[in-house]
C-alpha cells in the first residue's frame, strides 16, 4: 500500500529538483559564457602568437616575455606603491570614523555617515576628472595654496613623477574610504554596544577601546576589506587612464592600464596581453588564498 | 575638561573629514556654472554661465545621446540581472544539494577574475558575432554576477521555509510561489541589488569603452574621457559634463541609501 504512495513522492522532490535547476540555469550559462568561457579562451591566447590567418602557437614565448619587459615591471612597482600606501592608510581612517561614528554621544550621525560616503556614488572617470583639474598647475589647489603663502608658485602635480602618485593615491582614498567605513560600521552594530560602556565604566579611554575591542572584534570584516582594497588596487584602470594617463612617462602607469595597452594601442597584440592578463588573475586568487589562510590562522 | 576637549576634537575631525569629502563635488557642480576663466581665477561662488557652458558642449559631443544611451543601459542590465540573478539565488538556496552547493562555489571563485583578464576573449566574441557597438554587448557579459548570485541566496537564507511549504500545500506550483511569495518578500533586497546594479552599470567604463566605438552608441563616462583628450580644455563644459554624469547616482543613492548600505553591508552579515 506505502510503495505507490513513496514512488509519487520521490517523482514530487526529483521534479522539484528538476525545476531548481531551471531557475539557476541562466545565470549560470551567462557566467559560463562570459567568464569561465573567456578565461580558457584567455589561456590559450596567450600561447598564441598573430591574429587572423597568421595565428602562430608560441608556447610559453609570451610568459617569459614578461621578465624582460621593464614597462610592466614598472606598472607592477606602481601598483604596488599605491598599495603600500593607499590600503593602510585609507583603512585606517576608514575605521577611525567607524569608530567614531558608533559612539552613541555623538550627534548628527546619519549627516557625517551620508557626507562621507558621497564619494563613493561618483562613477570613477567623473572623480578622476575633478581630481585632474583640480591639481591643475593652474587648478583650484594650487590657487588655494598660493593664496595661503604655502607656495610661491603653481606646482605642476601632474607632471612630476612622485605628485602624480600622490595626486592618484590622494584621490584613491577620497573615493572609497566612505566605501570601507560602511563595511565597519556594520560590523560595528554587530558587536553588542555594552561591552564599550563596561569598559568605559573600567576606565578604558576611547584610544584604549579602539585597541583592544573595536579592531579585534572587527578582525573578520577588517580581513574582507584588506582583500578587497588590494584586489582593487591590483585592478586600477579608470582613474590612472583618465586621471594621469600613466603619465608623466609612465610613472602612474597601472597594471590593468598596461594590458589595455599592449591589447588596444599602435599594433596589437593579443597574445601577450593575454598573457598578463591570465597572470595577473593568478596572482590575484593567490594573494585571496593566502590572506585568507592567514585569517584563518590567526585566530 | 579632557572629555570635552575629546569631544571637540572628534567634532572637528568629522567636519574637516567631511568637508575634505564633499568638497570636489561641490566645486564640480559650482563650477559647472561658471567660465573658465572664472574657474581658473578660483572662484567658489555659483556664477551664470551654465548655459553657455551647456551650448558648448552641445556644439560638440551628443550629450542627450550618451545621457540616454547610459539609461537605457543601466536600466535594462538592471532589469535583466535582476531577474536573473534572484531566480538564481532563489534555486540555489531553496533547491540546494550537494550539487548545487559546488557549482555555487564555482560561481563564487568568479568574484576574484579581474575584467582586464577577459576583456579581450569578449571583444572577439562579440566581434565575431558581429554584436560590437551594441547595446547587448555592453550589457550581457555583467547581467550574471557572483556578487549579485551571493546577495540573493544569503537573503533568501532568512525567508522562512514553512511559507513555501504552506504555499505548496494551498496547492501554488514552484514558478507561482516564486513569483507570487518569493518576490514580495524580498523586495528590500531587490531594492538592495535594483540601486547597486544600476550604479555599477550607469559607471562602468572599461568595457563600454572597448565594445561602443560609434559617438552615437557611447555611455557618459565613455564621453567624459573623450572629452578630456580634445586639445582645448573648457573647465565649465566639462565639469558641467562630469555633474551631469555624478547627478543622477548622488539622487538614487540619497533617496535609497538605505537600500545601498544594506547592499553593502551585506557581505559582512553573511
Amino acid at each position: 500500500m506505502n510503495l505507490p504512495k513513496k514512488r509519487k513522492r520521490l517523482l514530487l522532490s526529483q521534479k522539484q529538483n528538476l525545476i531548481g535547476w531551471m531557475f539557476l540555469m541562466p545565470a549560470v550559462v551567462l557566467i559560463i559564457v562570459f567568464m569561465f568561457y573567456p578565461i580558457v579562451q584567455a589561456l590559450i591566447t596567450s600561447i598564441q602568437s598573430g591574429s587572423g590567418v597568421k595565428i602562430k602557437w608560441v608556447g610559453m614565448k609570451n610568459y617569459q616575455r614578461m621578465f624582460e619587459d621593464k614597462k610592466l615591471w614598472t606598472a607592477v612597482k606602481n601598483t604596488l606603491i599605491y598599495a603600500v600606501w593607499q590600503v593602510p592608510i585609507m583603512l585606517g581612517l576608514a575605521l577611525v570614523l567607524a569608530a567614531i561614528l558608533n559612539n552613541k554621544k555623538i550627534k548628527f550621525k546619519a549627516v557625517f555617515r551620508t557626507l562621507l560616503f558621497l564619494p563613493c556614488t561618483m562613477s570613477l572617470v567623473a572623480y578622476a576628472i575633478i581630481f585632474k583639474l583640480m591639481f591643475a598647475t593652474n587648478g583650484i589647489v594650487n590657487d588655494l595654496l598660493i593664496k595661503s603663502g604655502i607656495l610661491g608658485k603653481g606646482f605642476n602635480f601632474l607632471g612630476d613623477a612622485w605628485g602624480a602618485k600622490f595626486v592618484l593615491i590622494l584621490s584613491l582614498i577620497w573615493r572609497w574610504t566612505g566605501y570601507n567605513m560602511i563595511f565597519y560600521v556594520t560590523g560595528l552594530t554587530n558587536i553588542d554596544y555594552a561591552l564599550f560602556e563596561a569598559a568605559q565604566i573600567d576606565g578604558a579611554s576611547s584610544g584604549q577601546c579602539f585597541r583592544h575591542i573595536t579592531i579585534p572584534m572587527l578582525k573578520p570584516v577588517i580581513l574582507l576589506t584588506v582583500i578587497m582594497a588590494t584586489n582593487g588596487n591590483l585592478q586600477l584602470f579608470d582613474e590612472t587612464f583618465n586621471l594621469t594617463a600613466g603619465g608623466p612617462g609612465n610613472a602612474t602607469i597601472s597594471i590593468s592600464q598596461y594590458i589595455y595597452e599592449v591589447a588596444f594601442k599602435s599594433v596589437p597584440n593579443f597574445g601577450y596581453s593575454c598573457a598578463i592578463g591570465f597572470s595577473l588573475m593568478i596572482v590575484i586568487a593567490m594573494l585571496v588564498l593566502v590572506q585568507m589562510k592567514a585569517g584563518d590562522t590567526s585566530d | 575638561m579632557i572629555k570635552k576637549m575629546q569631544t571637540f576634537l572628534t567634532y572637528t575631525l568629522l567636519v574637516i573629514l567631511s568637508f575634505i569629502s564633499v568638497f570636489p563635488i561641490l566645486w564640480m557642480l559650482v563650477s559647472a556654472t561658471n567660465t573658465s576663466a572664472d574657474i581658473l581665477a578660483g572662484r567658489l561662488l555659483p556664477g551664470t554661465a551654465i548655459l553657455d557652458n551647456l551650448q558648448k558642449i552641445l556644439k560638440m559631443y551628443n550629450l542627450g545621446g550618451a545621457i540616454f544611451n547610459s539609461f537605457r543601459n543601466a536600466a535594462g542590465l538592471t532589469i535583466l540581472a535582476l531577474i536573473i540573478c534572484s531566480m538564481a539565488g532563489y534555486g540555489f538556496e531553496i533547491y540546494r544539494d550537494r550539487a548545487k552547493d559546488t557549482i555555487m562555489r564555482f560561481v563564487l571563485l568568479g568574484m576574484m577574475v579581474p575584467t582586464i583578464s577577459i576583456v579581450i576573449p569578449l571583444y572577439k566574441m562579440f566581434a565575431s558575432a558581429e554584436m560590437l557597438n551594441t547595446m547587448w554587448a555592453c550589457i550581457l557579459p555583467t547581467i550574471s554576477t557572483p556578487f549579485l548570485i551571493f546577495l540573493f541566496r544569503q537573503n533568501t537564507r532568512a525567508m522562512p521555509r514553512e511559507i513555501i511549504q504552506a504555499a505548496r500545500i494551498d496547492g501554488l506550483n514552484e514558478i507561482q510561489i516564486y513569483l507570487k511569495m518569493y518576490m514580495p518578500i524580498m523586495r528590500p533586497t531587490y531594492a538592495t541589488a535594483m540601486t547597486i546594479t544600476f550604479m555599477n552599470a550607469w559607471n562602468a567604463y572599461l568595457w563600454p569603452m572597448i565594445v561602443l566605438l560609434d559617438d552615437d552608441k557611447m555611455t557618459m563616462p565613455v564621453l567624459l574621457s573623450y572629452l578630456m583628450t580634445g586639445y582645448k580644455m573648457d573647465y565649465g563644459a566639462i565639469l558641467l559634463c562630469v555633474s551631469y554624469c555624478t547627478l543622477p547616482t548622488i539622487i538614487i543613492f540619497l533617496s535609497l541609501q538605505k537600500f545601498f548600505v544594506n547592499g553593502i553591508a551585506g557581505s559582512v552579515k553573511g
